[in-house]
Formats: structure tokens, C-alpha cells, sequence
């Protein structure tokens, strides 16, 4: 409670300071997945290890999504039998797991980000092209 | 039946959104407005039906045309074949036909109507940080930039570059590519299909095989029992029963030697405009159909797409180590990721509404930068607090940002100082701390000339097609020469479309 209200003053702030994108990792295909580079911006705000366990955690939900095997292939048969009707009562996979991400990047800003002046925006709404991270300026929180 | 399929998706996304960022409907001031949906503002060339769900490229005449053939065809067939074929032979042709019918249309319409996988143009920011490494990578002087726009990535051992999009303001990922005719960068984009009425990008492509597959089998399987028809008609009525059917018209018909005149002239009735017509249909459509399903099932099986197989992308030809990076190797599994993969989602969130004080341009790619303030005034707008909010909006507003402006412009019912407010946006100097890069030459970023700078860079990013992008002026324009000269008449139009997949088989091999 205490957390989710020191997200919502972290926005009543609105003052952003600049902000992060984080660019996808292309290395192995065109499945979603974010570099785990540590952006130098963010050095004097978080640590690098929390960062990048984010960010790998992100990648392998995504990964969960896009998984190629038996249970996407049994949905995928399964859903081209019905015609795709399937999915007017049913929802994807994929469309589970992007739940959860927005469960998990709220879950996060709540307990890691917002009290470190920062916040993740949910890539989706960015097209899955980018994990934008805003930073705020610091003001009743004090600088670390 | 298909028409919302997409609709539960859609909605979910919403509720994610909103419950990350700040439902518009929840702030008491765009209860009053009218609140605008994101397809409104769409800055791409699509057309949009029932509320959003339905997104199709511009032109849909050729996407008629199509209907209207599958329409009329099987229409025949089930009004005029299909009685006699079920009590002479079997009825399980047209419980089959029904079936191959509802499902050619059902893929047909899903192919057309749903979103091909458009990437959403960059927000402000997003822009600004590209600028800001291009011009880091680059390293020159203000004012003007070095030509190359490209950023290479290794692939799985292959080197690809990403071309940046100057409509979208991104790098397009790879297999993206931007259609020209829709104006939007379509994820793993295929090729601009008129007949479909879309673009075939990541999101329709398997609706899209499907469609071809089980049309070549829906016109052979008509073809195939209308000639079946035409012959039991003319072997009954002319060998069994000729005089049985029909003695009035034929009352004189004794001799054996006129049987053979008799079984022509009997069935020559059945020969009448429906029998034609179906049996051209069917005839010319059947080489073109199953021609291209069989150049889209040699694609599938070594995950290419028609864009990269014309470009000669990963053809031995261009060099011996030249290969396909995005194969999974074995013919299986790359059939299997294009047909029965996880289907992606939608990352236009089309039936979302705009955030509430956002402008026209900027209102497609809103969200976080917005989120700030409109969640601060979700959060502050009890009525007490109004004042206050109105306060820290103008706060937010002073502060130097460029996510401020569009909240300014439009924030008209809440801020009463508005033109007072609406300073800062000019006052937008290249001085700001925020964006200390950020020069004023870049294009659509300066926030009063956002929608001409849009213009701006779409003659630009055109003229860029036109030089660097082999798809667009080969392809795509041939696509729409196609939308333009439409013949009349089947055969013509869907033998051309078949040309259209040979030609590219050609280039392929004289690439």
C-alpha cells in the first residue's frame, strides 16, 4: 500500500528528468527479446544487477510466448480447425503471458523503480519495439 | 461472423493499458468531450469499419471483386450443382463444399480485416532518442547529417541492416518493410495484396496461406463436380432417360441414330451461361490459385517472405554464404512457426482510446509520456482538488519537456491560462536541459510543426523508397496497377495475379 503510494506521488511529480530506451536484441531472430546492455543513464539510480534481472526476466516471459513446441502448435492446429473461432471465447497464449508482463512491469515499478525516481512503461505500448524507461527528477526522494 | 473476432483481444489490452497507465474515461472532463478512439487518429492510409474492428487498406475495389467471385461461383454451384450431385451421387458434396466454402471465407475475411501487423510510429521521444544516436554515431556537425540512415545487426551469423523508416522515425526491424500503399511498416511484411483488400505482414500471413490453399481446393473441388454434373446430366439424359425427361420438347425421338443427336441437344440446356460460367471461372483461377498457394507453400517451408524471395535476400546467388537466418532449419518446423506458432498480438492498440488532451499527430503515439500527468489528474481530480491539479499540470507544463506540449494544446477545459501555457511550446528552444541534443532541425519534433513536418518527411521518406527500397516501386506499384486495371472478368485478373507471383520467381532466378 505504502509502495503503490509512493508510485502514484512519483507521478504526481510529472517532472521527467529524460528518458531510457531500451532496443531490442536482434541476435537470435526477430523473436521479442531487449539488450541487457546497462544504459549508462541510469548508473547513478539503480544498480546494474537489478536492472538486468529485470530486463532478463522480461525477455525469457517473451520467450514464453513466442515458444515454438507441442502446446503453441496444439493451440495453433486446434484454433485453424475451428476456423479461428476459437478465439472469440479463448484467448491466446501469447495474450497470457502479455498479461502477466503487465503484472510483472507494474508489480516492478511499484516495489523496484517508482521509490528509485524511475519508471518502466510496458513495451507493448510501444509496439514491442522498446522498454522505455522514464526517469524523473528527484525531489522529495533523495538522490542516490 | 469473423468480423469481431478481434474484439475480446482488443478490449483485454485495453484494460492492460489503462491499468497501467490511467484509464481516459476515469478523468471527469473527457466524460463531457467526446472521446476519440486510436483508429481515429490512425496516421496510416487504412480504412477502418465497425468502430475499429475492421482495419483494410485504402483501396478495397479489387477486394470486392474477389468476393464476389468466390460469391457468385459457389453460389452457382450450391443452387444448381449441388441438388443433383447430393441425390445422384452423394450428399456428402455439399456438406464438404459447405465446409471448404465457410472456410475459404472465413480466412478470406480474417486475412482482410485484421491487422496485417502494423508497427505503431514513434512516440516524440522515441524519435528524439534515435536522433540522438544517429547523430552520436555519426558524429558531424549540427545542421546536416551523413546520408547513411542504416544500423546493422547480426542475425544468427548473418548481417542484416535495418533501414530507418522516415514516416515511422524507427529503424525497422528486420523483415519489416513499408508499404507504401497503406503508408505504415508492417512487421514481417510479405507484400501488399489487393485482392485481400491488407497488407500481409506477420499478423495475417497464415490467414492468408490458408485462404490460397483452401480456395485452390474449393476451385478444384467446384470444378471437379461441375464437370462431374455436366456429364451425369448428359450421359442420363441422353442414354437412360433422354426421352423420359423431356418428351414434349423431343416428341419424335424414335430411331436409335438420333440418340447420339438427342444426348447433345439434351444436355446442351445444362451447357447454359451458370455451367459457363463456373467452368471458366473455375478453370482460369485454378492454375493461378494453386500456382500461387504452391510459391507461398515453398516460402513457407523455408521461411521466406514474397519481399525477401523477390529481393533475392538470401539467395546462394548473392554470395556462398549467404542464408537464411530467420529458418528453423528443417522444412517441419518452419511450416509449423507459420501455421500453427503463437499468434502475435496487435501492437496498435486500435479500440483504445486516446489519451483525452492529446493533439491530433501526436495522439497515435501516446501513452507513458502522456501518463504522467493524466494519471496525476485521474488521481487528483476530486473536486476539492481541482484547483490544484489544474496547478501542477501547469507545473508539469513549465517544466521543459516535449510530452508536455500536447497535453497543453488540448488541455484546454482544465487550464484556463491556456495561451499563456501554450508559450512554452514555442519557447521550446534548443537551450532546453531535458534534450540537450535535440537540435531544431529535426523534422516533427518541434511540436507546433508537427503535422507539416509529418508531410515533410512522408515525400521524404517516399523519394527514399524510391531509391533504396527494391519492394516498392517492383512490387508494391504492381500491386496497384493491378487495383487499377481490373478486368472485368475473372480469368484475366487472376491469371494476372499469378503472373504476378511467377514474375517474382523469375526475378528470383535471374537475380
Amino acid at each position: 500500500m505504502a509502495e503503490t503510494h509512493s508510485l502514484q506521488d512519483l507521478r504526481q511529480q510529472a517532472a521527467i528528468a529524460s528518458k531510457v530506451f531500451i532496443q531490442r536484441d536482434y541476435t537470435s531472430g526477430t523473436i521479442c527479446k531487449f539488450q541487457t546492455k546497462f544504459p549508462t543513464e541510469l548508473e547513478a539510480r539503480i544498480e546494474k544487477q537489478q536492472f538486468e534481472e529485470t530486463i532478463q526476466t522480461l525477455n525469457n516471459l517473451y520467450a514464453e510466448a513466442e515458444k515454438l513446441g507441442g502446446k503453441s502448435y496444439l493451440e495453433g492446429c486446434l484454433a485453424c480447425l475451428t476456423a479461428y473461432t476459437i478465439f472469440l471465447c479463448m484467448e491466446t497464449h501469447y495474450e497470457k503471458v502479455l498479461k502477466k508482463i503487465a503484472k510483472y512491469i507494474q508489480e516492478q515499478n511499484e516495489k523496484v523503480y517508482a521509490p528509485l525516481g524511475l519508471l518502466l512503461t510496458d513495451p507493448i505500448e510501444r509496439g514491442l519495439r522498446v522498454v522505455e524507461i522514464t526517469i524523473f527528477e528527484d525531489r522529495s526522494i533523495g538522490s542516490r | 461472423m469473423h468480423l469481431g473476432m478481434d474484439e475480446p483481444r482488443e478490449c483485454q489490452y485495453n484494460q492492460i493499458c489503462t491499468h497501467n497507465s490511467s484509464s481516459p474515461a476515469e478523468t471527469p472532463h473527457s466524460k463531457k468531450r467526446k472521446v476519440k478512439r486510436k483508429w481515429q487518429v490512425f496516421p496510416g492510409r487504412n480504412k477502418f469499419y465497425c468502430d475499429g474492428r475492421i482495419m483494410m487498406a485504402k483501396q478495397t475495389g479489387v477486394f470486392y471483386l474477389t468476393m464476389v467471385l468466390i460469391l457468385v461461383t459457389s453460389g452457382l454451384f450450391f443452387a444448381f450443382d449441388c441438388p443433383f450431385l447430393a441425390s445422384n451421387l452423394t450428399p456428402a458434396i455439399p456438406a464438404i463444399g459447405g465446409v471448404l466454402f465457410f472456410f475459404v471465407m472465413g480466412m478470406l475475411l480474417r486475412a482482410s480485416f485484421s491487422d496485417p501487423g502494423v508497427l505503431p510510429r514513434a512516440t516524440p521521444d522515441e524519435a528524439a532518442d534515435v536522433e540522438r544516436q544517429i547523430d552520436a554515431n555519426g558524429a558531424s556537425g549540427p545542421g546536416y547529417r551523413p546520408p547513411p540512415r542504416t544500423r546493422e545487426v547480426l542475425i544468427n551469423g548473418q548481417t542484416v541492416k535495418l533501414k530507418y523508416c522516415f514516416t515511422c522515425k524507427i529503424f525497422r526491424p528486420p523483415r519489416a518493410s513499408h508499404c507504401s500503399l497503406c503508408d505504415n511498416c508492417v512487421e514481417r511484411f510479405d507484400h501488399h495484396c489487393p485482392w485481400v483488400g491488407n497488407c500481409v505482414g506477420k499478423r495475417n500471413y497464415r490467414f492468408f496461406y490458408l485462404f490460397i490453399l483452401s480456395l485452390s481446393f474449393l476451385t478444384i473441388f467446384i470444378f471437379a463436380f461441375v464437370i462431374t454434373h455436366v456429364i451425369l446430366r448428359s450421359n442420363r439424359t441422353g442414354f437412360l432417360s433422354a426421352l423420359k425427361d423431356s418428351p414434349a420438347r423431343y416428341p419424335s425421338t424414335t430411331g436409335s441414330a438420333k440418340v447420339c443427336v438427342l444426348s447433345w441437344k439434351q444436355c446442351s440446356p445444362f451447357l447454359d451461361w451458370r455451367t459457363v460460367l463456373e467452368v471458366v471461372v473455375c478453370f482460369f483461377s485454378v492454375w493461378s490459385i494453386v500456382g500461387l498457394s504452391g510459391f507461398h507453400t515453398y516460402l513457407i517451408s523455408s521461411n521466406q517472405t514474397t519481399n525477401e524471395d523477390i529481393k533475392g535476400s538470401w539467395s546462394s546467388k548473392r554470395g556462398k554464404d549467404n542464408y537464411n537466418p530467420y529458418s528453423h532449419g528443417n522444412i517441419l518446423t518452419n511450416c509449423c512457426a507459420a501455421l500453427c506458432g503463437p499468434l502475435p498480438p496487435s501492437l496498435i492498440d486500435r479500440r483504445g482510446f486516446v489519451e483525452p488532451d492529446a493533439p491530433q499527430p501526436a495522439a497515435q503515439s501516446n501513452g507513458t509520456n502522456m501518463c504522467p500527468t493524466t494519471q496525476l489528474q485521474s488521481h487528483m481530480c476530486h473536486q476539492d482538488q481541482c484547483i490544484q491539479s489544474t496547478k501542477f499540470v501547469l507545473q508539469a507544463a513549465t517544466t521543459p519537456l516535449l510530452h508536455a506540449q500536447p497535453v497543453l494544446l488540448g488541455g484546454a477545459p482544465v487550464l484556463q491560462p491556456k495561451p499563456s501555457v501554450g508559450g512554452p511550446c514555442s519557447a521550446l528552444g534548443p537551450g532546453q536541459p531535458s534534450l540537450p541534443s535535440l537540435p531544431s532541425s529535426i523534422p516533427g519534433l518541434s511540436c507546433g510543426g508537427e503535422v507539416l513536418a509529418l508531410h515533410d518527411s512522408e515525400s521524404h521518406c517516399h523519394h527514399h523508397i524510391h531509391h533504396q527500397h527494391f519492394i516498392s516501386p517492383e512490387e508494391t506499384p504492381c500491386a496497384a496497377h493491378l487495383g487499377h486495371h481490373v478486368p472485368l472478368y475473372d480469368p484475366a485478373s487472376q491469371d494476372s495475379l499469378h503472373e504476378d507471383s511467377v514474375r517474382g520467381l523469375v526475378k528470383l532466378s535471374s537475380v
